[in-house]
């Protein structure tokens, strides 16, 4: 008996964005990397295209971080030094390095903005991998950092942010002024997510100069929030809706290694087995997870969580016959 | 939608020929609407017939239950494709796989291992659901041997996997305990079902791929309906595929075949990889997953994203209404009052927790909603936090008398203040300010 399968028509799709410019396209970069290009749920390929695998983006800071010990013990020669950080990471598989300017902030520093963009500079220098480059998270700050790292950057098509509901312009328009691509960050809403890209596309930045960042809620603290926004926003871009067609970035790393999962020690919590392999799963399952809602980006931390999600995404992109 | 006797009646072949058990068409109807015959019954009814009362008089998944007592697993009854659209009812039941292979005090350690697959996390236990008996040996007596020994011992329900001799072997001896038979195929259907028809036990249909497996299930379901589909995992974007369609089939097109819950085996060796496989099926519908991994460590990341999934998006997550005291508290730590929706508060408990700084944390009944939204809807203004802090009894553990707030809702300090004559302090508006407000705040405290 033969059954009919139940293939969804979709009129949408999610944009194609490409980070990163080679020489030839007025960059230094030996490698682009394109997410995006859907036109089905999540790995789904019997009833759309998925063209592109996701990716996975390594993080690293500007200033030495204070991390959670087995990420130290990862990194602790590098963690001083984001140069040879960023290279250690590409080293591991990283498609993209995804570098957070905490020494701008007042309290870590106050590094000015020049200074800032040297350190960029300099990662740009010692890897081939394309960038992703988000401020300190102090408003003020990053709206003088983010404009003359744009600048310093120029022609390397960076992804910068972060762009806010309330604090989008500058990062928006310095992205559009040295052809940059902005990460658009909403607090786990779908609304101001739809929202926030509207505002952007009225500055005259193109949908397809957008990334989506939902926020990130780990596995445990609230991951099937960002989970069901993942699938609600990806279910309205199949079906036409421009303002949520950007592919999606998802912080997972930052969120994961908070978990008390990942940092309750063995001796105190006996009942959950060893730490180092929790606290590893932690990461690799939030990032599993919205992989089914349909991550494309996503940033980690720890190299065998970049492993095993590289895998897991690996087979669930060999398009099956059925 | 409940039918009619006359609705079902408008689609029966009206022969009259009593083949059904009913003396007239009509009688036949008014049986089914009553759910006292089913329509597999008439062997003259048109393939159109059955589509339209096939859909119509069942609910799309069929409820499934594996086990007695407080063993028993319920599966199925699933009616949504995404969970943001209501609910997904019955959490995937993780079946942990033992040997045959394994006997003596090998299998009594795994049984014991397998047993203490029982974790708390945030309040509430998790643990998995089944064992699974494999019949790796390929003989009978050996796999008999280890399904009663792990029956007797093991704290979870039965799945025993064996081929037509092994289960012929094993499933009498532990029918009382409602094992779930795997698996009913192409070549041994009629004796494994025979066998879980006389036993009262359900049965894995396992087919190769959705045709196949469709074929089968309505070869088996005339004789049986306590079905579990299995469709021969291959790999894991084809099983997701086959998962993914077999419940739209079902809900979208109330197709009958695939109106049963799922099982999926996870192929990876590595334990890590397993789970993280896991995680797919969790998400697509999988209502048990058979896996090897049996480590605390490893299984707990999967029972939790099994917890989340099948969390009701409807019900606002909580934590206790309560004072919770974060770190080695003293007299002199502070006071933060923040909701008792889960992710403000567990946003709240991981600043506080980082900073560094002990300090007790007022989890104020809002019944689950955010502080703005609190605010709003008068759950989180002054009156009701002051009553919430009084009643707790926190600052009978401290010696001063400053409560912090979020800096969100700083304009119901000056009343705050009024009232509860406390010293309010506006704290910052998003946790993440918390490690640097408590260092310039607090800094003797400094750990």
């Amino acid at each position: 008996m033969a059954t009919n399968m139940l293939k969804e028509r979709y009129s949408g799709k999610i944009n194609t964005v490409t980070l990163g410019a080679t020489k030839e396209q007025g960059g230094t970069r030996t490698s682009t990397v394109t997410v995006g290009g859907d036109s089905t749920m999540p790995f789904l390929h019997f009833e759309g295209d998925m063209p592109l695998k996701p990716v996975i983006a390594m993080e690293i800071e500007d200033i030495k971080p204070d991390w959670h010990p087995f990420l130290k013990e990862v990194y602790a020669d590098v963690m001083d030094n984001p140069v040879a950080w960023a290279k250690k990471c590409v080293e591991f598989g990283a498609d993209l390095i995804y570098i957070k300017l905490n020494g701008a902030h007042p309290d870590n520093g106050n590094k000015s903005p020049e200074e800032c963009a040297k350190v960029v500079k300099d990662v740009l220098a010692a890897v081939g991998v394309p960038l992703i480059v988000v401020g300190c998270g102090e408003e003020e700050k990053d709206n003088a950092v983010l404009p003359v790292v744009a600048e310093a950057a120029a022609g390397e098509n960076l992804l910068i942010g972060l762009a806010k509901q309330d604090s989008y312009k500058s990062v928006a328009a310095a992205a559009m002024v040295h052809k940059h691509k902005v990460l658009a960050q909403s607090p786990l809403d779908i609304n101001i997510c739809k929202q926030l890209n509207i505002l952007i596309s009225e500055l005259g930045l193109a949908p397809e100069n957008v990334i989506i960042d939902p926020a990130t809620a780990a596995l445990g603290y609230g991951i099937e929030y960002t989970y069901s926004i993942l699938e609600r926003g990806r279910l309205g871009a199949l079906q036409g809706d421009k303002m949520l067609s950007q592919p999606v970035i998802c912080q997972i790393g930052h969120e994961a290694w908070r978990a008390k999962e990942a940092n309750a020690l063995e001796a105190d919590f006996p009942n959950w087995g060893d730490q180092g392999e929790r606290a590893i799963l932690w990461e690799a399952m939030t990032a599993a997870g919205l992989l089914q809602g349909g991550a494309h980006i996503m940033v980690l931390r720890h190299p065998e969580a970049v492993r095993l999600v590289k895998k897991n995404a690996e087979q669930l992109m060999i398009k099956p016959e059925i | 939608m409940a039918l009619t006797g006359l609705d079902i009646f408008k689609q029966l072949p009206k022969t009259n020929c009593k083949e059904c058990g009913s003396p007239t068409c009509l009688a036949f109807a008014m049986a089914m609407a009553n759910g006292k015959a089913s329509l597999d019954m008439c062997p003259h009814a048109s393939e159109a017939a059955k589509e339209f009362l096939g859909a119509a008089t069942a609910p799309p998944v069929k409820t499934v239950k594996v086990g007695v007592g407080e063993q028993e697993v319920v599966m199925g009854d699933e009616t949504v494709l995404f969970r943001h659209d209501k609910t997904f009812y019955h959490p995937t039941a993780l079946a942990i796989q033992i040997s045959d292979t394994l006997s003596g005090a090998e299998l009594d350690a795994k049984i014991e291992k397998i047993n203490g697959l029982v974790m708390d996390r945030v309040g509430q236990q998790v643990a998995i659901q089944m064992v699974a008996v494999t019949n790796c040996s390929k003989d009978a007596a050996k796999f008999k041997a280890a399904v009663e020994a792990v029956a007797a011992k093991a704290k979870f329900a039965l799945l025993l996997a064996g081929d037509l001799a092994a289960l012929e072997a094993a499933v009498p001896a532990v029918a009382a305990k409602k094992p779930l038979i795997h698996a009913a195929t192409a070549e041994n259907w009629e004796k494994v079902v025979a066998l879980a028809k006389a036993n009262n036990c359900p049965v894995v249909v396992k087919g190769n791929g959705l045709d196949d497996t469709a074929a089968l299930v309505e070869k088996v379901a005339k004789e049986y309906k306590e079905l579990v589909l299995d469709f021969g995992n291959t790999a894991q974007a084809k099983t997701l595929a086959e998962m993914v369609n077999a419940r739209r089939l079902a809900i979208k097109k109330k197709f009958r075949p695939f109106g049963y819950p799922m099982l999926a085996c996870t192929l990876a060796t590595d334990a890590k990889e397993e789970v993280v496989e896991a995680a797919t099926y969790v998400a697509k519908y999988a209502s048990i997953i058979c896996m090897k991994a049996d480590e605390k460590h490893h299984l707990l990341p999967l029972m939790a994203w099994r917890m989340n999934v099948y969390t009701d998006p409807q019900k606002p997550m909580a934590v206790e209404g309560k004072v919770y005291e974060i770190g080695d508290v003293t007299p002199d730590c502070p006071v933060y009052v923040c909701t008792n929706f889960a992710l403000t508060y567990f946003a709240v408990e991981g600043e506080v927790v980082g900073s560094k700084i002990p300090g007790y944390i007022v989890a104020v009944d809002t019944d689950g909603s955010s502080v703005l939204t609190g605010w709003a809807s008068g759950k989180f203004v002054a009156e009701p936090i002051y009553e919430f802090v009084k009643n707790s009894g926190v600052m009978d553990k401290v010696n001063h008398n400053s409560i912090v707030i979020p800096g969100y809702v700083a304009i119901i300090s000056g009343k705050l203040k009024e009232i509860s004559s406390y010293n309010v302090i506006v704290g910052p508006q998003e946790a993440v300010g918390i490690p640097a407000f408590a260092k310039a705040n607090y800094p003797q405290l400094m750990k």
